[in-house]
């Protein structure tokens, strides 16, 4: 028996785009030419332009003395440090900002979310002109509005100053509230306060291994142990006794005024206050938002029968609809948090020097060097992002149901 | 990259579409090759796109007074408007030609270096670093000075040593903000810098007690000081902690355009030396000094073709403007309510130094 | 046997309820006051409510809206609002520096601007989607004004090119790869020798111009209204294309539209406005040099063009599978189920967040005001700057943030409107 010979079609150039089996990777090709093409246009005029401009591109500025101060820093800087050391500052900043504005704005965010929800008509609508307003006006606004208010109604250290002050420092003469900043008493580390973080640390760990016995305790045998007190106690007494037996290791320095500003005590500015506060209020609105709907979508049945099995509306709230809430939540979290961070560029209208300020703006504007220093700025931003989409993403997965 | 796609596929596919790919490649390039080509063919000196287009794209500050600024029917006024405008009035004979893009301290090199502006006439200060590496070019000295401090009367300082630990309002990305480092640490001081973005917003800052005092040019600070509600509630104070010779600026690159700014500024201060002002211009047209007729055109040479400029170029920026002691009187001499004093921003002649090469 | 059983026969006839359970004071009770908590946090909140509008309300109503400078409200009363300067400035907030006298023309385009909207949102009104199509031109003349002839041009090209695919494909039957190459090359050709002379060519018969304004006259809402509203419509259409190509099954291209959107989305809009602004023309040929605002456009493009692929990719995702599989057995080729199918709905599925973006868009156009354009938080500065309002602080920016609120929390009432009509009509 021969073979059956099944006819073979000829190659033709319209095959190219007509014949499905081709035509997807002629598209590729061509999208792949037109994209190389654009991006071989761009970079060729970038490099005709420096060259017209007698700039190059060159990142050794980097490394040069950088000659203007930073007010607000976490590592030791001084005008002799480089660039690069000064961009450091500004990451840090940025970094500070974001991870204080996220904790803040959760907190809040959830809890104006379940205050919407809640049955008393004052408050709801108390909390949705509060999502609504912070919503539907630009947070630069909010920066410049909420900086004015705090220079505004706050004294100068100079009113702090005489016999008889208008202004005067509060709880108990320790803190000092100024139109520059605030200024907290700050722990000295004396003698023998190793062993007393030491103590500290230790009870932490104690409370989280009594939750989870507890918790295995209550699963095996039924047993309900008070979590909440003993939790607190654990957190506090041993803490609280070994400060005693120690002989008060930490002792606080307090701020006093001296010349033109107050000296010692942690300095916490204005700027970073102001910014740090618009920002966190801003996304605590969306967070309000994203609570009350991962709250609505949990069907009623399950409020209704855990109601039916005995459970107060606090614990429904949360052993029930918290965890399969937070299913829904999470996902609008993070771009929240992304949005946060990158709101945090903002930071230059009121003067807090965050990397846009340093390395985008100071460093930029001093060197002259936009392309590089444009570069730098948008690949930090972009490894923050996707490190934290990263992250988050991880968790999520890990209470997704599986096989959904 | 072609090649690794043609291995990588059986070879009788891509017969025709190997000539096809080939084609359209080099298509796109040669299009983009024409395009590039044509587009490095345009670009021109400064001062031919300058006469084409009809005005002078000048960069001055956002407000500045005295130097820069707008009056309440809307029009720019200001000592470094004015210089732009004598520019203007050189190469176009009119005043008016000029388009002004107000620059806050942060963006104005990039503006200039991208060809926003042409010239740059923003109270800069020339510097070593700002010659050199952001590739720009100064034309020249329009006001020699130096930068110092404003405080408050009732905080009862009288000297820039008395502000150790005080917290002062800068402006980002300017030289004062880099000579406030040295000066401090210089003097074993220091002090907590409140970055601002503009004059308006450090003069905004410190009133509202922000920071207790705030530096600048002395020139901005004298400027600034009187328009205040109350000028004696407010001190200059005496120490100038720098120099800061303020001038106009251009690209590198373009000497032609650089050349016209440079000598629109000589003939101006020529002006005031010989004594030629807007008035008695005129009167000059039979004087027996050469110089001042070959600065004015009104003889036979042609001095100002050698630029690509008018001959009546330089008559009609003084006739038009006023010499380099009319515009400093009209905008921060007495007359303007700020009054500076002269000072060394004086004709040589004068007793300052203002010293322009010679014309000829 | 007596009648000690009592057997009622006619209803009582029903009481009104105790005080304590009728009307306002039930609704007091339940809501207000049911338990210990509730009333607490109810006490809290009215007395919160309280302290805020104490001192808010006389400083607001007692404003003075006529004065000339801020000493002149000092001298009036120093503790009520100077609301002079929104009532001497309020052109200027509105249209920046526009020319008085050509303010009809802003107007006009905002009024053709929700005409133009009507067929895309309304399905009544759909017949008229041509209108939409030619509102574009037509807003782009009137605002910046010149000669008619040459958007006139653009839009004669457009429809030119697309005479000319239909053509090739339909009469002379080249494929529909060969008539689209066809089609771009006809549209490159026009430009190139066709554009030129007819523009001139019309300009010397029918003249019908508009005063010619500059970019830079451009301020305050007018140009928030602009940034943010070019913004959305030419991100649409790449949008799409971005959201197809996410989706696609060519790993090539799937590449590039996901490096490019979560590229976009990682860096913050205003690192993006300092390119427009400062790196922009070091990637255009030499020489060539556009508006500021043309620049920022671009931007605010490209950026909203890679929130809106996101959107669109939900609304795609949430579409059923069903209807791709029901268009591909109906034998309709790849773009012709798109067409038909597959994007009305998804497109209606992702309105809500398609106004969303819009709001967080127009929200953003405030941040030009960092590289020295003037939108209403530009123009705060410059109006201080002023002698006569220097030192005014709240007026200015209540006032702008009161605009921005009525805008956004519009929009915001209309979408949510827009997502229950939808939630009822699909299912």
């Amino acid at each position: 028996m021969s073979s059956v010979k099944l006819p073979v079609e000829k190659f033709r150039l319209g095959m190219l785009l007509g014949d499905t089996r081709y035509r997807s990777t002629t598209v590729q090709v061509i999208a792949f030419i037109i994209f190389v093409s654009v991006v071989f246009w761009l970079v060729d005029n970038t490099v005709k332009n420096l060259a017209l401009l007698g700039k190059d591109v060159d990142f050794s500025y980097l490394w040069m003395r950088a000659g203007y101060d930073i007010n607000q820093r976490l590592i030791p800087y001084t005008n002799d440090s480089t660039h690069g050391r000064a961009a450091l500052v500004g990451i840090l900043n940025t970094l500070l900002v974001a991870f204080i504005g996220c904790i803040i704005a959760t907190i809040i965010g959830v809890f104006v979310g379940i205050l919407r929800l809640s049955k008393n008509w004052i408050v709801a609508k108390l909390m949705s002109v509060y999502i609504e307003g912070f919503r539907n006006i630009p947070i630069l606004l909010w920066i410049v509005m909420i900086f004015a208010l705090l220079t505004e109604f706050t004294p100068a250290p100079r009113a702090f100053k005489g016999a008889d002050p208008e202004a005067s420092m509060i709880f108990f003469q320790s803190t000092a509230v100024t139109n520059r900043g605030a200024y907290f008493p700050s722990p000295v580390w004396g003698d023998g306060s190793v062993y007393l973080i030491l103590i500290f640390i230790l009870s932490l760990a104690a409370m989280f291994l009594f939750r989870r016995y507890a918790k295995n305790l209550q699963e095996e045998t039924g047993k309900n142990l008070p979590k909440f007190w003993i939790s607190l106690a654990i957190f506090f007494i041993p803490s609280i006794l070994f400060y005693f037996i120690l002989g008060g290791p930490v002792s606080l320095e307090y701020p006093y005024l001296k010349g033109f500003n107050f000296k010692d005590g942690i300095y916490v500015r204005n700027s970073f206050i102001a910014l740090t506060l618009a920002l966190s209020l801003y996304t605590s609105a969306f967070i309000g938002e994203i609570v009350r709907s991962g709250i609505l979508a949990i069907s009623k049945g399950q409020t209704e029968a855990a109601s039916s099995l005995g459970l107060r509306p606090s614990r429904i709230m949360n052993l029930i609809i918290l965890p399969q809430a937070l299913r829904v939540i999470v996902p609008p979290m993070i771009s929240n948090y992304l949005n946060l961070t990158k709101n945090s560029s903002l930071a230059i209208a009121v003067g807090y020097m965050d990397v846009r300020g340093t390395l985008g703006g100071i460093t930029l504007n001093q060197t002259g060097r936009e392309l590089e220093s444009m570069l730098l700025l948008m690949g930090f931003y972009l490894c923050v992002s996707l490190c934290v989409s990263a992250i988050i993403n991880y968790f999520n997965r890990s209470f997704q149901i599986k096989g959904l | 990259m072609i090649l690794t796609i043609m291995v990588g596929t059986p070879a009788r596919c891509w017969e025709g579409f190997y000539k096809e790919v080939i084609m359209k490649k080099s298509l796109f390039l040669s299009v983009a090759a024409i395009v590039g080509l044509t587009a490095g063919v345009a670009a021109a000196g400064t001062l031919d796109d300058t006469i084409a287009r009809g005005h002078v794209k000048c960069g001055v500050s956002t407000g500045s007074p005295g130097f820069s600024g707008v009056d309440d029917s809307g029009k720019n006024v200001g000592f470094d408007v004015d210089y732009c405008r004598a520019l203007a009035a050189a190469i176009f004979n009119d005043p008016m030609a000029v388009k002004f893009t107000p620059l806050s301290s942060s963006v104005r090199f990039t503006a200039l270096a991208s060809g926003e502006v042409d010239i740059l006439a923003r109270n800069t200060t020339w510097t070593y670093s700002r010659d050199t590496d952001l590739k720009q070019t100064f034309l020249g000295v329009t006001y020699y000075d130096g930068q110092g401090f404003m405080a408050k009367t009732s905080l009862g300082v009288s000297s820039t040593l008395e502000l150790d630990g005080a917290t002062i309002c800068i402006q980002v990305g300017t030289t004062t903000e880099l000579n406030l480092a040295d000066y401090f640490k210089a003097n074993g001081m220091s002090y907590e810098p409140l970055p601002t973005s503009d004059n308006a917003e450090s003069k905004q800052q410190y009133l509202a007690g922000a920071c207790d005092a705030y530096t600048t040019d002395a020139s901005a600070l004298h400027g600034t000081r009187i328009n205040m509600e109350n000028p004696s509630d407010h001190i200059v104070l005496p120490e100038i902690v720098s120099k800061e010779p303020l001038g106009p600026l251009v690209r590198h690159g373009d000497d032609e355009w650089a050349d016209v700014g440079r000598w629109v500024l000589n003939a101006l201060v020529i002006a005031e030396e010989k004594g030629i002002t807007s008035a008695n211009i005129d009167s000059f047209s039979d004087t027996k000094d050469a110089e001042i007729h070959r600065l004015l055109g009104t003889g036979d040479d042609d001095m100002m073709a050698m630029m690509g400029m008018p001959k009546d170029g330089m008559y009609n920026a003084i006739k038009h403007v006023g010499n380099y002691g009319e515009i400093f009187e009209r905008n921060l001499g007495a007359s303007s309510g700020i009054n500076i004093e002269r000072g060394v921003n004086n004709s040589w002649t004068n007793g300052g130094i203002l010293y322009s090469p010679p014309f000829r | 046997m007596s009648n000690i059983s009592f057997v009622r026969e006619k209803e009582i006839p029903q009481s009104p309820p105790p005080i304590t359970e009728s009307n306002a004071i039930r609704w007091v009770r339940q809501n207000l006051f049911s338990g210990w908590l509730n009333s607490l946090l109810t006490i809290l909140s009215v007395y919160f409510i309280y302290v805020c509008l104490r001192d808010f309300i006389p400083w607001a109503y007692g404003g003075i809206w006529t004065a000339n400078s801020i000493r002149e409200c000092l001298d009036i009363n120093p503790d009520v609002a100077c609301f002079s300067v929104i009532g001497a400035r309020w052109r200027q907030l509105l249209f920046g520096f526009y020319p008085t006298e050509e303010y009809w023309r802003p107007i006009l385009t905002f009024v053709l601007l929700f005409i133009s909207i009507a067929p895309v949102l309304i399905p009544r009104f759909a017949r008229f989607f041509w209108f939409s199509l030619i509102y574009p031109g037509i807003a782009v003349w009137l605002l910046w004004g010149g000669s008619i002839w040459p958007v006139f041009s653009i839009y004669l090209a457009i429809s030119l090119t697309g005479l000319v695919f239909f053509l090739a494909k339909n009469k002379f039957k080249l494929s529909s790869g060969f008539s689209f190459t066809a089609a771009i090359l006809f549209f490159f050709l026009y430009f190139i020798f066709i554009a030129g002379p007819f523009i001139a060519l019309f300009k010397y018969i029918l003249p019908i111009n508009l005063v010619l304004i500059e970019s830079l006259q451009f301020g305050g809402f007018l140009l928030s209204m602009i940034v943010g509203f070019s913004g959305i419509a030419a991100s649409f259409p790449i949008g799409i294309l971005l959201a197809l190509g996410r989706q696609s099954d060519l790993p090539l291209v799937k590449m590039i539209c996901v490096g490019f959107i979560e590229f976009i989305r990682g860096v913050p809009l205003i690192t993006l406005l300092f390119v427009a602004s400062v790196l922009l023309n070091y990637f255009l040929p030499p020489g060539t040099s556009f508006d500021i605002i043309i620049r920022v456009i671009i931007m605010v493009t490209i950026f909203s063009a890679a929130y809106m692929a996101e959107v669109i990719r939900g609304g795609l995702a949430a579409l059923p599978v069903g209807q791709h599989e029901a268009s591909a057995a109906l034998g309709l080729s790849y773009w012709q189920s798109q067409r038909l199918i597959i994007m009305p709905q998804a497109l209606k599925i992702s309105i809500p967040g398609i106004v969303n973006t819009f709001i967080g868009l127009f929200k953003d156009t405030t941040l030009v005001s960092i590289i020295s354009l003037l939108d209403p938080v530009g123009l705060a500065s410059l109006i201080r700057a002023d002698q006569k309002w220097n030192g005014i602080y709240w007026e200015l920016y209540v006032a702008i943030g009161l605009m921005f609120f009525i805008c956004c929390f519009g929009m915001s009432q209309y979408s949510q409107y827009l997502e229950r009509k939808l939630k009822t009509d699909n299912s």
